[in-house]
């Protein structure tokens, strides 16, 4: 039986207090959905850390991306006990700091600016996934001149 | 007699990614904290509840806690549960719909319109829960 092709998980902390918790799940839901669905899979992180096993499985056999809306990055903090690796760890503010002009209101629905660095923050995430994947392509192909036997 | 502070209600969804009922238990808190009971409830960061919040898990060991969840795994009122003790009540989305697709064709952060009714239906739930939970307590305030 083959391996499933290995995938980015992508793990936000949907915070519900702040609207910058809502863009970490917008820009979720953009690379998921829109730029990278066949390379990514969104996983839940209240299913993580109730040990749902598929969802413990997605985390410890491929590499993941976390987005926190907050300093005290629950998405870390809970990939990092669930055995997963983090192989890019966003903060939703640090990145609002480089784009001061999208501040984003709203928890329910977020406003144009916060939708935009949503968007900002995806494709971010986008980039990083082609870079993890053609890595992992390259660990994986045979090197020229290797031998079969070490 | 002294005017006591008035006890709030905490409510802790889901906010599941996965599926569309996740996105209904958020909006449906929301709606329930800003519009239909703002004076009576507050809402509980799941993840930060999860991650540890001492503050959270100390408010839903001694207030009333309501879990709104999208699905049947239930993870708002488990880890509720787990780490503050017994649930004042737990909603269930699927339970309180007729079922059918609930996001829209753009994505599951976007709901139609059966998903827009569940969510108001399910707000709607939460606060007459939030009103008899009160009227229960005044009852039993009226009692002692």
């Amino acid at each position: 039986m083959s391996k499933a092709k290995p995938k980015v998980v992508i793990v936000p902390c949907s915070g519900i207090g702040k609207p910058y918790g809502t863009v970490s799940r917008e820009a979720a839901y953009i690379v998921t959905e829109e730029l990278r669905p066949d390379q990514t899979q969104l996983v839940p992180l209240s299913l993580l850390v109730l040990g749902d096993a598929h969802a413990r499985a997605a985390i410890t056999e491929n590499v993941a991306v976390t987005i926190n809306g907050c300093k005290l990055a629950c998405s870390t903090k809970m990939v990092q006990e669930s055995g997963g690796t983090i192989s890019e760890d966003v903060s939703v503010l640090d990145v609002f700091r480089q784009h001061r002009e999208l501040k984003p209101l709203g928890i329910a629905v977020l406003n144009s600016e916060g939708l935009k660095l949503a968007s900002v923050i995806g494709e971010d995430i986008a980039r990083r996934v082609d870079e993890l994947m053609a890595d992992a392509a390259d660990s994986s192909r045979p090197r020229k001149g290797a031998s079969k036997h070490a | 007699m002294p005017e006591l502070p008035k006890k709030k209600v905490g409510i802790v969804s889901c906010s599941g990614e996965e599926l569309p009922e996740g996105t209904i238990t958020r909006l449906a808190t929301l709606k329930v904290l800003w519009e239909l009971r703002p004076d009576d409830t507050v809402t509980i960061c799941l993840p930060l509840f999860l991650a540890g919040g001492q503050g959270e898990r100390t408010f839903a060991k001694y207030y009333p806690t309501f879990a709104v969840d999208g699905c049947d795994r239930r993870c708002a009122a488990k880890g509720t549960e787990k780490y503050s003790g017994k649930l004042a009540a737990s909603i269930v989305v699927k339970d309180l719909t007729a079922g059918g697709e609930m996001g829209s064709q753009e994505g599951k952060g976007r709901l139609n319109e059966r998903g827009k009714a569940a969510v108001e239906k399910t707000a709607a739930k939460i606060a007459s829960l939030v009103d008899e939970l009160r009227t229960g307590h005044s009852r039993q305030q009226e009692v002692e």
